[in-house]
């Protein structure tokens, strides 16, 4: 081994030869995200009864090239929270590697969800069972879906202070902690959205890129306000969701008629990553001829 | 070449280099719609006009008249729409009474466009064309550099793509009066309520082959409540530093003095809103 | 064959209620497309103090161009709400994310000015910790028009308002935000009494002003809520709900009502 310390765990200049630091230059300027290259379009979610549906597209644009067809925009974070990504995948990927890390050292710290889970069944838990637990993405963590929206508020709040914005527009759907000042309360369904300058707000439909003009109409005729909400079952939420789906297709030109969606409820989170806009209706254009004076 | 006159263009652009702003046009940052259904035509629009983002006027007029069969919303410069929209209507009365016969929707499109295009996009009039001619009901959208669509049902204006949802999620072919109708009225209320450049209320025009229906504040979602107090001054609230009192014999050496009662003021405009 | 939405104005929309938007590049250089951090989520906010009262109030539509991004996302905090004899209100209105962070900032200040004093801050006090905390960032400003509202040691209604760098000053009534050139007039003429005189009571120079005089609360609930509804029938990006706060010495009542929608 080699005595100077600065050496140590480096690759061998005999061997490997000697590193290239001209990309290293200190003349440089930092290298940040100052316009998103590869894109995903709208995102678009709704609350309901008992949870939130959530819905996205699977392609990545690369300017106005369908680059990626088959990238997954919504992510699991556990039982409790889904984060749809829209703007550029290169950050969304950064932020999945970072939520991951996130969530392994939730599951080792919090005391309650898997690591209750873990402990109660040691005893004879094999070993599938606690590789499963630990796949299980943080679980049973206390993160709950508005705990999630606070920490990326603040971190793409963080980053834009900073300059070095995360080029995201990303929902947060699933269900939040209970009131602690009301006794008996239950996890209510949350939703609610952060961009790249850490702005935050909250409704009971969401829709970020091109859905923001075109779903979100849609979606608030269904509803209007929190009232609404309660009165909305999962059904009717998820055809408005997929007629919203339907709608961006025909009309916006960076979307593709494969999408995911998911369901948070009590019951966990349903993601699907292979849905497909379905019973299009092309009608209108029989009996068109032409733009202007031409008949035939 | 008669019209417009371009000769401030370079020291406009020179000025505005500078940082002197533009002089700001109301526009009719809006939502407009038309619809085709069996035996007619259907547009709609709503009623606010804006200036940046003040509202400049609450109840405006968006639907033009070119000729009794031929309506026209206009969305864009609010000048520019109403100068082009006056200017083809006379054009086409003056071709309808050479050739003696009813003016046909594609003759007006097809002058709007030519005009427009003459302009280079330089007049800001973003159109919706509706009517019936002899040879039926046609529908057509004309954008400010010159270009036009033909298609069942169009949206223009900053609501467009929230009057386009409506009509993406709930159209259908072969559709009564009534139908078209509502299906108007709900895409401009869907611009009114998600488009801050859209407001107040929906006028709706129907086209047959018989007659025009111009329906005027066909929905009106938006009413002012109540004020909670009342403005009115004491008289002599207000300071008088120098009077001047012109009597009516002095001023009609000037202009013509007509006398007016009370009433036939009331049917000639909008009332003011005046708290008493 | 034509654009079909190409009739809708510019997507960044309009972005008046701050002149401070990037200067145009000249066509010369390069054309250098930087990040820009702020952005304008509109709205309007007013507070009006009196001898024992204050009220705060703004509206609750958050914006984005010309797209309304929610119908209910409040602007007003209450500072410290842990603290039962707590009565400050700050309002915030301009970059919303900004004022949110502004907000979080002053509420840990007041925390822990109880935690190492044993006391409740004085508004004063809490006043003047404010205007240092927005020209700590001097040459990276929080873009907000921020309203302080509260109760003096007096029990007197205290207002104070910022501009987006620390100026501050002691007001009877302020309005910021999107429709304040709207709504700031009428506050002259209706709390203050500017531009009214005293009928009868002189002629020319003569002529006496009409003393304010400390007004009721109902009084001032109907002028805020004349203020608001007034203010959404001229701004666009004013609407949806007003939320208004009003601190007096049995503690902070917060009252929502609902706006014109369009």
């Amino acid at each position: 081994m080699n005595h100077l310390p600065q050496a140590w765990g480096r690759p061998r200049d005999d061997i490997y030869g000697a590193y290239n630091h001209s990309h290293l230059a200190p003349g440089q300027p930092t290298t940040h995200t100052k316009s998103p290259i590869v894109t995903g379009t709208s995102v678009i979610a709704l609350k309901f009864r008992d949870g939130v549906v959530i819905a996205a597209d699977n392609l990545a644009s690369y300017g106005s090239l369908a680059r990626f067809t088959d990238v997954k925009r919504l992510r699991k974070f556990n039982d409790k929270a889904v984060l749809g990504f829209g703007g550029d995948v290169s950050d969304m990927q950064y932020l999945d590697r970072h939520l991951n890390a996130l969530a392994v050292r939730e599951n080792y710290s919090s005391g309650s969800g898997a690591g209750e889970k873990a402990s109660s069944t040691s005893a004879e838990a094999s070993e599938e069972e606690r590789a499963e637990s630990l796949d299980n993405e943080g679980a049973g963590t206390g993160m709950a879906a508005n705990n999630l929206h606070k920490y990326l508020q603040k971190l793409l709040y963080r980053r834009r202070s900073d300059f070095n914005p995360l080029w995201n527009h990303i929902l947060i759907a699933g269900l939040s902690t209970p009131d602690p000042k009301v006794p008996d309360a239950t996890p209510q369904p949350f939703l609610k959205s952060v961009d790249l300058l850490g702005t935050a707000f909250g409704a009971p439909s969401l829709a970020t890129g091109f859905g923001a003009h075109l779903a979100q109409p849609i979606l608030r005729r269904v509803v209007p306000d929190e009232e609404a909400v309660k009165k909305i079952d999962e059904k009717t939420a998820v055809e408005a969701v997929r007629e919203c789906m339907k709608v961006l297709w025909y009309r916006d030109a960076r979307s593709l008629d494969r999408y995911s969606l998911a369901i948070v409820t009590g019951e966990g989170v349903r993601l699907s990553e292979d849905e497909r806009v379905e019973g299009q209706s092309w009608e209108f254009a029989e009996g068109i001829r032409g733009y202007g004076t031409q008949v035939v | 070449m008669p019209g417009f006159d371009f000769s401030n263009h370079n020291r406009n652009a020179a000025l505005h280099a500078q940082g002197v702003p533009l002089p700001k046009a109301t526009s009719t940052g809006t939502t407009i719609v038309g619809c085709l259904y069996d035996g007619g035509v259907v547009i709609a629009a709503d009623t606010r006009a804006t200036s940046g983002p003040i509202v400049a006027d609450k109840n405006c007029e968006k639907l033009h008249y070119i000729s009794p069969q031929i309506w026209c919303a206009g969305a864009g410069t609010a000048a520019d729409t109403e100068f082009t929209t006056a200017l083809i209507s006379s054009n086409l009365e003056l071709h309808a009474l050479s050739t003696g016969r009813t003016p046909r929707v594609v003759t007006c499109m097809t002058l709007l466009k030519q005009h427009l295009f003459r302009y280079q996009g330089h007049i800001g009039a973003y159109l919706v064309v509706a009517g019936v001619d002899p040879t039926g009901a046609h529908l057509f959208t004309v954008h400010a550099h010159g270009s036009t669509d033909k298609l069942p049902y169009v949206t223009m204006g900053s609501g467009s793509l929230a009057a386009m949802s409506v009509f993406e999620t709930q159209w259908k072919r072969s559709l009564s009066r009534d139908d078209a109708v509502k299906l108007c009225a709900d895409a401009i209320q869907a611009g009114i309520f998600n488009d801050l450049g859209s407001g107040s209320n929906v006028d709706v025009a129907v086209i047959t082959a018989e007659k025009t229906t111009l329906m005027r504040n066909y929905i009106t979602p938006n009413v002012r409540e109540k004020k909670q107090r009342n403005y009115r001054f004491e008289r002599g609230t207000t300071a008088v530093l120098a009077e001047k009192v012109i009597k009516r014999e002095e001023i009609s050496k000037y202009v013509t003095v007509h006398e007016l009662s009370d009433e036939s003021v009331a049917g000639a405009a909008e009332k003011m809103d005046v708290d008493l | 064959m034509a654009a079909i939405f190409t009739g809708a104005p510019p997507n960044s929309g309009p972005g008046y209620s701050f002149t401070q938007t990037p200067a145009p590049t000249s066509a010369s250089e390069p054309r250098q497309h930087a990040f820009y951090p702020y952005t304008d989520n509109g709205g309007s906010t007013l507070g009006i103090s009196s001898s024992n009262f204050t009220i705060l109030a703004g509206d609750t539509r958050s914006t984005s161009g010309y797209n309304i991004n929610t119908r209910y996302a409040p602007k007003l905090f209450h500072i410290d709400s842990a603290d039962p004899s707590s009565r400050l209100v700050l309002s915030v209105v301009g970059f919303a994310a900004d004022g949110e962070a502004l907000a979080e900032r002053l509420d840990t200040v007041v925390k822990m000015y109880r935690y190492q004093h044993g006391k409740t801050i004085s508004v004063g006090a809490a006043a003047q910790r404010l205007s240092h905390v927005l020209y700590g960032k001097r040459f990276f400003p929080y873009y907000v028009h921020a309203i302080l509202g509260g109760l003096d040691e007096e029990g007197k209604g205290a207002l104070y308002s910022y501009d987006p760098v620390g100026s501050y000053e002691r007001e009877q009534c302020r309005a910021a935000g999107a429709a304040a050139s709207l709504i700031m007039p009428f506050l002259d003429n209706q709390v203050n009494y500017k531009n009214q005189y005293v009928a009868g009571s002189g002629v020319g120079h003569e002529l006496q002003q009409r003393d304010p005089r400390p007004l009721e609360r109902k009084e001032v609930e109907e002028l805020v809520r004349d203020a608001f509804t007034s203010a959404v029938e001229r701004h666009i990006e004013v609407g949806d709900g007003l939320q208004m706060m009003v601190i007096t010495k049995e503690g902070v009542e917060e009252v929502y009502r609902e706006l014109k929608k369009d």
